[in-house]
Parts: C-alpha cells; sequence; structure tokens
C-alpha cells in the first residue's frame, strides 16, 4: 500500500523558530490518523506542508506519492479543513457549495445536497448565523463533497461541545467508510481521538515524539512499578519513556517490543492518553539526569 | 439487528466489547442464524470509532464461525447458541440458585460471595490446564 505522507527530514522555520524540526514519517493509506500534541508543537504547521499551503524550509514531504500543491491534479486529491472550521460569514450554504463547486474538479454536488439535508440544514441560511456544529458540518460536507482521497482537518473539534463533537466525528468517520477516505486530524486532547483513530503522531516541541499504529503502541508500551532502581540499570531493549522516583519506588514507561519477565516490576497496561501523556511530559523524562532525585 | 454500545472505563478494548455483545447476543438469543449484523458504516456513525475496530471485531467472529460476510451484503450470524446453552441449562441455573441462598444464609455478603466464585472458578480452570 501507498504511503499518504512521506516526510524525510522535513523542516520549517519561521524566521529564527523552528516550528517543525527533523520530522521523519511513513504513514501507510487506509488509516485515521491522530496528530496530537500540546498548542504549538507543530501541527498546524506539518498540515499546512502537507496541503501544499506552505513550502518546506529543509527536507522532503510526499503525500499520496506527489509533491504537496504541485499540481491540480495534487490539489484535488487532498482536502483541507482548517482549523476553527473556518466559512464566509456572508454567504449562505447553497453560496458555498456552488464555491465549492466552482474551485474543486471532482465536486459530488449530489453528496453536498444530500449531506446538507441530512444534517437539517437550511440551504438559504447565511454562514454567519449557524452554530458552531453546524459551522463545522458545513466545512466538512466541502472537504469530503471535494470527494479526495485524503482529508486532513487541522482541530476540528476543539472549539465544540461534546454532542457537536459526537456529531461530527460520526459524520467524519462514515464518510472515511464510504468513500474510502484516508484522514488525518489534528488535536491537543487525545481523549478527542482515542476512539476514532487508529495511527498516533505525537507532535510536542516541533519534534515528532512517536508515531505508529495505535494498537501497537498500546502493545509495545508497559508501565512497571517496583523497587526503586536506576534507569541505567534496566534492559539496554527497553527505551525508557518516562521515569519518577520516590525513596523505596520506581515507575518507568518503557517502549520495547520484548516480554518483560523480571519479577521485581508489576507490569500494567497504558491507556492511549497515558501513552500520549509520557511523550508529551518532557520534565518527568527525569532519565536524561544521571542522579536520581527523591520525589515524595 | 443489534445496537453496540461502548463503555469507555471498562478498560476492554473496544474491539473486543462489540465481539462480547454479539456473543452475548447469541447466548441470549437475541441474535440468531440469519440475523444481518449492522454494518460497519451504520457502527462508525453511531459509536464514531475507526472502522478498522468494527472490521476487526467482524473478523474475529467469522474466525470464530459465528458470523459470515457476504461481500457487498453484509455480515450475518450463521450459528443459534440460545438453544443450546442458557436455555437448555435450567437445571445448572436452579442448581446455582440453591448454592446462592446458601451462601447468603451463611452469611457471605455480594462481594465475598463473587470472590468466593472467581476464586474457586480460577482454581478449578488452572487445575484443567494443568
Amino acid at each position: 500500500m501507498t504511503a499518504v505522507l512521506q516526510a524525510r527530514g522535513l523542516g520549517k522555520k519561521y524566521g529564527k523558530h523552528w516550528a517543525l524540526t527533523d520530522c521523519t514519517l511513513d504513514v501507510p493509506a487506509g488509516h485515521v490518523v491522530g496528530l496530537v500534541g500540546p498548542n504549538g508543537a507543530g501541527k498546524t504547521t506539518l498540515l499546512n506542508l502537507a496541503s501544499g499551503a506552505l513550502p518546506p524550509t529543509s527536507g522532503t514531504i510526499t503525500v499520496l506519492g506527489g509533491r504537496p500543491g504541485a499540481s491540480t491534479a495534487q490539489l484535488a486529491r487532498v482536502g483541507f479543513v482548517a482549523q476553527d472550521t473556518p466559512s464566509y460569514a456572508s454567504l449562505s450554504i447553497a453560496d458555498h457549495l456552488t464555491l465549492g463547486a466552482r474551485l474543486n474538479p471532482g465536486w459530488d454536488a449530489e453528496l453536498a445536497r444530500q449531506r446538507i439535508e441530512r444534517l437539517g440544514l437550511d440551504p438559504a441560511q447565511r454562514a454567519g448565523k449557524l452554530s458552531g456544529g453546524q459551522r463545522a458540518q458545513l466545512a466538512l460536507t466541502l472537504g469530503i463533497a471535494k470527494r479526495p482521497d485524503l482529508l486532513l482537518l487541522d482541530e476540528p473539534v476543539a472549539a465544540l461541545d461534546p454532542l457537536a463533537r459526537r456529531e461530527f466525528l460520526q459524520g467524519l468517520l462514515e464518510a472515511a467508510v464510504e468513500h474510502e477516505l484516508s484522514v488525518v486530524l489534528s488535536s491537543h486532547l487525545v481523549s478527542d481521538l482515542e476512539r476514532a483513530c487508529d495511527y498516533l503522531i505525537v507532535l510536542v516541541d516541533s519534534r515528532v515524539q512517536v508515531a505508529g499504529e495505535v494498537e501497537e503502541l498500546l502493545a509495545t508500551h508497559h508501565r512497571l512499578t517496583g523497587p526503586r532502581r536506576d534507569p541505567e540499570r534496566l534492559p539496554a531493549e527497553q527505551q525508557v519513556i518516562s521515569a519518577s522516583h520516590t525513596d523505596r519506588q520506581s515507575t518507568f514507561i518503557v517502549r520495547t517490543d520484548t516480554p518483560i519477565h523480571d519479577p521485581a516490576w508489576t507490569v500494567s497496561q497504558l491507556s492511549l492518553e497515558d501513552l500520549v501523556l509520557a511523550y508529551m511530559n518532557t520534565t518527568a523524562r527525569a532519565h536524561y539526569r544521571p542522579v536520581l532525585e527523591v520525589q515524595r | 439487528m443489534i445496537e453496540f454500545h461502548l463503555d469507555e472505563r471498562s478498560g476492554v478494548s473496544p474491539y473486543l466489547q462489540l465481539v462480547r455483545q454479539v456473543r452475548q447476543a447469541l447466548r441470549l438469543g437475541v441474535l440468531r442464524a440469519g440475523d444481518q449484523l449492522p454494518t460497519v458504516k451504520e457502527v462508525v456513525g453511531r459509536l464514531a470509532i475507526n472502522p478498522n475496530t468494527v472490521l476487526k471485531a467482524y473478523r474475529e467472529l467469522e474466525h470464530e464461525g459465528l458470523v459470515a460476510a457476504r461481500p457487498g451484503v453484509g455480515t450475518f450470524v450463521t450459528v443459534t447458541l440460545a438453544d443450546s446453552s442458557l436455555a437448555a441449562h435450567a437445571p445448572l441455573r436452579q442448581d446455582l440458585r440453591r448454592w446462592l441462598a446458601k451462601a447468603r444464609r451463611a452469611g457471605l455478603d455480594d462481594e465475598s460471595i463473587e470472590a468466593l466464585f472467581l476464586t474457586t472458578f480460577r482454581t478449578t480452570a488452572g487445575e484443567d490446564i494443568a
């Protein structure tokens, strides 16, 4: 299967500031990919590079095998729903659909009309009068009716209430099944994406911390709890993601492909949220410090 | 047709929850041979979960011989379990009722009864393997 998104040493600099650094990724097709990280981590920059809205400063990126924004054919294959699901406040829903039809060669007018009808929206309604949830659904409709192979969405549910959030994800995932779409959506909250995604990219401080299939990530990350121990004395194949210590006890989150047999450890499973937090919480990554400090 | 639900706090993976709900519906006779399971699109649209989660659950059920996929049509139940399991085990249920009454008379509360059942269940399961 071809990669929907492939990056090699990809970087983007604004002035003197690197918004994305040395990003290398291979995201296979047919996934709903969650791009997770705190605000300012570089999620929007990565999505803008993938959509072709921004050129890279260093490295390369290919999307669906082509260079982002290189041709009209490439542009037609990638849909992009920008942050805050933008729309034109003074234009009606019908105007938005007309605009979509004029701007997109593969526009599926019937799909767009049906979707608006199913949502119970009045085509004559101005976008400025819509609720946040309805505006998000309008933006999603435009993204889907373009009939892309890959749909990129930047923080689509961040501003929505729980019900609108659920309805948005339902619509998005239904479309992913129906049109065999690959999807990349970003959020600063992993809980928003936990059920929807089967592939995860964690971005912190402009760098990709971890990327992979959710199932595999959950199977290879463990929490070890036991008598206090120096991280240096863990087996080499156990990559320490986070470590915390009291005067008697150590707790590690490790990544390893091999089973953990050491009877000193109580091994427990991680939730996806715990896993992401372990990568996000750089202060807890105390294993870089050679001397253990006591935390009580 | 059945409707799936997900318990976020159960700690059981969503895919396994779907598998168990189908098995449970089969045991209770809610699902019988010939019944159709919801389509992947329907489940995804209802629960807002990843499509591959549903596909994995349906593949697992297929592997267990409980359902079969008909390409382009849907996934259908191939067995009826209800008669051969719960209904046919009325005498066992009767025994269990008597035992529960005895346990209560012995002064055990609900948690103690559950704990006693589980430890005994695990011990005998372990003996069967050994």
